[in-house]
């Protein structure tokens, strides 16, 4: 029987604010423990919070990019527990009234594109964060905590249960971290705890009623959501075909057995005992000023994708390539304002330009993208070779030099000049007899060798037409040569 | 001369005039503590030194010819659940009990900048949970006026203090009548400003929807003065209010306008069955006092505050619950920490120890009102009768400029009277909830003694924003009553009982 899993997404991310969502304390990474703390996010008795409006900002922003209704209304909550990361035994969240409910983000499938419900988007305030003296809970005399995480803005978006399985929530996920990352409100990034996702799954044999669903949590990268969901929707399906019944319940995954691990026992039933804060205002939106951050939106990924493929008659590939930031997507527009072969761009920005930019951690804001134009222009009229072309431009993206310059400093200019060539080709004759004598018996593989030969020796500048013409012509007129 | 005995306006006269230093202003109230804290137990934590370098340095400024603040130089104690920096804060708690704040709250840095010199921090009932003074972890304080009686509550040390001479101000707080209250018990005036009025930045949160800085004075012009200096809007309360005071007037004569054509209704439901006849007498009287001034008083009734004090006590332990979940041993105050036992065992000993009756007493209310399947039953009930009696006084408000009636159904009662059986205790408050739950402004003025020789209180109430008004009338009705002297009886009777 083919059952079908039905799967929702919690994601919770970290907005990039410079100060915290309810006091003005940093939120820098990587601060020694406890210096990033105030009476505020540390709870302290009497202190109060205060809302944050480049928060609520970045929370508007994102909740527009996912198409959501942000409302003219909401509200803060405490969400009430016990827990020694949380230093005022609640955390204010957003719980009835959130910033923004109903949107929707697609992402791309082989059968076309689908459609993932978002259910609401709120805001709310990290925890602090927990070190454990022997490493894991359970192995340690004492913990100890460190509050600099707490109070950092966070956003939770929640998704309808509309996901199929364990790759199009990675899709999903990926496609979010994109399009956050487009609006400039969050890094998105997993490994270090700035998203995470928690997801709900259950499975069902097509038209029945949905089956009992399962959390599952700690999943710490895209791919361990792709592995853990497509393992739960096999797990569960196992014992369902045995008639076996899913046990509601929380899972982890466990990363290195790649397993979900039941938590049963281990965590008590919550009563969160959420109430109005009385400490904040109800949050009053106004139209306008939604408004105004709509039109101020960057042209989203997916909409600069279709763009990119209609405008530059690019490959689907190349374009995700491309598209992969809007730093990336901006140069390489700025480079094809003054190239016409798009593809040929698209191969160098693929290629050469995130190469250098792995190499030497430029950022791609940083680099001029007429440095590659002009590149590419000095190739294309047969001024430099395309090995010498590379290394033009690796210098002067790095260095931030004009490629016609740098070919002049550094004497790179292509030598198609037979006075020039002529020695160095006779050179290379004498040196490789066995090649000479190959060609000579008619061997025109040969030739290659002895031109890649004399390329090697001028470091790539030789015009390989010139040398071709010359060595044919040296070869045919060799003394002792047998007619 | 004592000094003591003169009310803040006129300390603040003498020193501007160069008749008196702060120094011996000071001198004075500490003179006077050392003499009457044995009997009245007032305050938690004297700090005479604090008090005395703050008022040298407000003489310095006068000398050099400094523009002070009116108020400057005259001596304030602060209740004990305002944050202090580097006074210890307890909320009268075993919880708290070690606590030294890092930080001012917002009310005491405006008293500082002002100059004026803090005497210590006072008694009040655990986190202000109370309503006689009586749940202090620490020891109970005695009404002055006869010291085998309550102060009230719970801000009881403040206005102990004030009715003693000990402190010619005070700062409070009022959740559900813990300045005006304990004012009216203690015969002095007790005002809770407009919800948002006064910043809360440093109040430690007892029931956060509720709660107001409140201040305790000899009289309307104290009250006037302090209040001023404390109100205003302070970003770092998200809800407090952005609405300047009135005109600047000068605080010894805004009363000048009399009450000539003032509309003030007497509260019916107060006046009935539940209420002492000699605090029924006094308001009465006070009423036919104001009638003569040329005011128009008529009775109203306001059925639905019958109720308030049902609303009250389930909104105000809900938030309370929430509110007091902080205090669990892990980063400051008392940590229980048992040996091979884990982090619950240490919330749970440390809550367990530190807390008192009382306290624990809402927190399992307040769980239970907000747990789920019960939230909407009490919680949100409560908040829609909160929304109907705010609408029912805004009404009322139409028809009237203030309203009136007793601020306590009794006079003092005895210590231990009440302190087992917390309904009872509960409706000592039940004139004070309805401006609570609505945010009025609400002023409790001595109204006289009764026969026994105790103190009443009157209560008036305004719509938001109108504190000033409440302070001419009570101006007025000084005008045409003098206040009661400062009680003798402190000074004779050695001890009392408990």
């Amino acid at each position: 029987m083919d059952y079908e899993a039905v799967i929702g997404l919690e994601v919770h991310l970290e907005l990039k604010t410079r100060s915290k969502i309810f006091c003005g304390c940093s939120t820098a990474f990587g601060m020694e423990p406890n210096s990033s703390c105030c009476p505020v996010c540390l709870g302290l008795p009497g202190s109060l919070p205060v809302l944050n409006r480049s928060a609520l900002e970045m929370a508007v922003k994102a909740a527009l990019a996912l198409n959501c209704r942000v409302e003219g209304r909401s509200r803060f909550d405490r969400k009430n527990y016990f827990y020694p990361d949380l230093p005022k035994a609640y955390q204010i969240s957003q719980y009835e009234l959130p910033v923004a409910r109903g949107g929707y983000l697609e992402i791309d499938l082989p059968g076309g594109i689908k459609r993932v419900n978002i259910e609401r988007v709120h805001m709310e305030e990290e925890a602090g964060k927990l070190l454990h003296a022997g490493g894991s809970i359970m192995e340690s005399d004492y913990s100890l905590v460190d509050y600099n995480r707490a109070g950092i803005p966070l956003l939770e978006i929640v998704t309808a249960p509309n996901i199929s399985s364990g790759k199009e929530a990675r899709l999903f996920l990926e496609e979010l971290r994109l399009l956050l990352f487009y609006c400039d409100v969050s890094d998105c990034r997993m490994e270090e705890g700035s998203l995470r996702c928690d997801a709900n799954i259950s499975l069902n044999l097509p038209g029945a009623a949905m089956g009992n669903k399962v959390e599952v949590k700690n999943m710490n990268s895209f791919r361990a959501v792709e592995y853990a969901l497509d393992y739960e929707a096999q797990r569960q399906a196992e014992i369902l075909s045995r008639a076996g019944e899913i046990v509601q319940e929380t899972r982890h995954w466990d990363e290195e057995n790649r397993v979900t691990v039941s938590l049963r026992g281990k965590e008590e039933a919550s009563d969160y005992r959420y109430f109005p804060e009385p400490d904040l205002p109800p949050l009053l939106i106004e139209e306008s000023w939604v408004q105004e951050l709509k039109e101020a939106l960057p042209e989203l990924p997916a909409h600069k994708r279709l763009r990119f493929e209609e405008q530059y008659r690019l490959d689907p590939k190349d374009v995700a390539v491309l598209t992969s930031s809007p730093e990336l997507a901006c140069f390489y527009e700025e480079a094809a304002r003054h190239v016409e072969d798009y593809t040929g761009l698209a191969n160098w920005v693929k290629g050469d330009v995130l190469r250098i930019h792995n190499d030497s951690g430029k950022a791609i804001g940083e680099m001029t993208p007429l440095a590659l134009a002009e590149t590419i222009s000095l190739l294309e009229r047969g001024e430099i070779s395309r090995p010498v072309a590379r290394e033009v431009l690796e210098e002067a993206l790095v260095r931030g030099k004009n490629p016609a310059q740098v070919v002049q400093d550094r004497g790179l200019g292509r030598i198609a000049d037979p006075g020039t060539l002529g020695p160095l080709i006779e050179k290379v004759l004498q040196e490789n007899p066995k090649a000479v004598e190959s060609y000579l018996q008619g061997r025109e593989k040969a030739l290659g060798f002895l031109v890649g030969k004399v390329m090697a020796a001028t470091r790539g500048r030789s015009d390989p037409a010139a040398v071709n013409t010359i060595l044919r012509d040296k070869l045919q007129n060799l003394p002792g040569k047998v007619e | 001369m004592d000094l003591f005995r003169l009310s803040a306006l006129q300390l603040s006269g003498l020193m501007r005039e160069g008749e008196v230093s702060s120094e011996e202003v000071v001198n004075s109230f500490l003179q006077r503590i050392e003499q009457v804290e044995p009997q009245v137990k007032a305050f938690l934590l004297l700090c005479p030194e604090e008090a005395l370098a703050a008022a040298r340095e407000v003489d310095r400024r006068r000398l050099r010819g400094d523009e002070l603040n009116f108020l400057a130089g005259v001596p304030v104690a602060v209740k004990d659940n305002i944050c202090t920096r580097g006074l210890r804060t307890t909320c009268a708690s075993r919880i708290l009990e070690n606590y030294v704040p890092p930080y001012d709250a917002t009310v005491v840095s405006a008293i500082r900048r002002a100059g004026l010199p803090i005497l210590g921090k006072t008694n009040m009932d655990e986190f202000a949970m109370g309503s006689s003074t009586e749940n202090s972890a620490f020891f109970s304080t005695r009404n002055p006026w006869d010291t085998r009686r309550v102060p009230g509550g719970s801000s009881g040390g403040s206005a102990a203090a004030v009715a003693a001479g000990e402190a010619p101000l005070a700062l409070g707080s009022d959740t559900g009548g813990s300045v005006r209250q304990p004012a009216a018990f203690c015969g002095v005036t007790g005002l809770r400003p407009t919800y948002g009025r006064v910043s809360r930045y440093g109040l430690i949160a007892f029931a956060s929807s509720l709660d107001q800085v409140g201040t305790h004075s000899r009289d309307a012009a104290g009250g006037l003065a302090l209040f001023r200096l404390i109100a205003g809007h302070d970003p770092l309360d998200a809800t407090s209010i952005n609405t300047p005071l009135e005109e600047d007037v000068e605080a010894d004569n805004f009363c000048e306008n009399g009450l000539k054509g003032l509309r003030l209704g007497l509260i019916s439901e107060q006046m009935g069955d539940g209420f002492a006849p000699e605090v029924k007498e006094k308001i009465r009287q006070t009423a036919a006092l104001l009638e003569g001034e040329g005011a128009f008083v008529e009775e109203v009734s306001l059925p639905l505050t019958d109720y308030a004090l049902a609303a009250y006590y389930l909104i105000n332990p809900a938030e309370a619950s929430s509110n007091l979940g902080r205090y669990d041993g892990v980063r400051y105050g008392l940590s229980e920490r048992i040996s091979g036992g884990g982090v619950r065992e240490m919330f749970a000993h440390t809550r367990g120890k530190g807390f008192g009756m009382e306290v624990k007493r809402r927190i399992i209310l307040g769980s239970y009102a907000l747990s789920a399947g019960y939230y909407d039953a009490y919680y949100l009930q409560a908040l829609k009768v909160r929304t109907l009696i705010k609408k029912e006084m805004e009404k009322a408000f139409e028809r009237f400029d203030v309203l009136f009636g007793p601020s306590t159904p009794t006079t003092p009662f005895m210590l231990g009277e009440k302190v087992d059986d917390p309904l009872q205790m509960y409706l000592s408050d039940v004139c004070n909830i309805t401006d609570a739950l609505t945010g009025n402004p609400s002023l409790s003025i001595p109204c006289g003694l009764s026969p026994a020789g105790m103190p009443v209180g009157m209560q008036l109430s305004a719509p938001p924003l109108n504190e000033m008004l409440l302070f001419r009338v009570a101006a007025a009705i000084e005008n045409m009553r003098p206040l009661p002297p400062l009680p003798e009886q402190v000074n004779i009777l050695e001890g009392g009982q408990c």
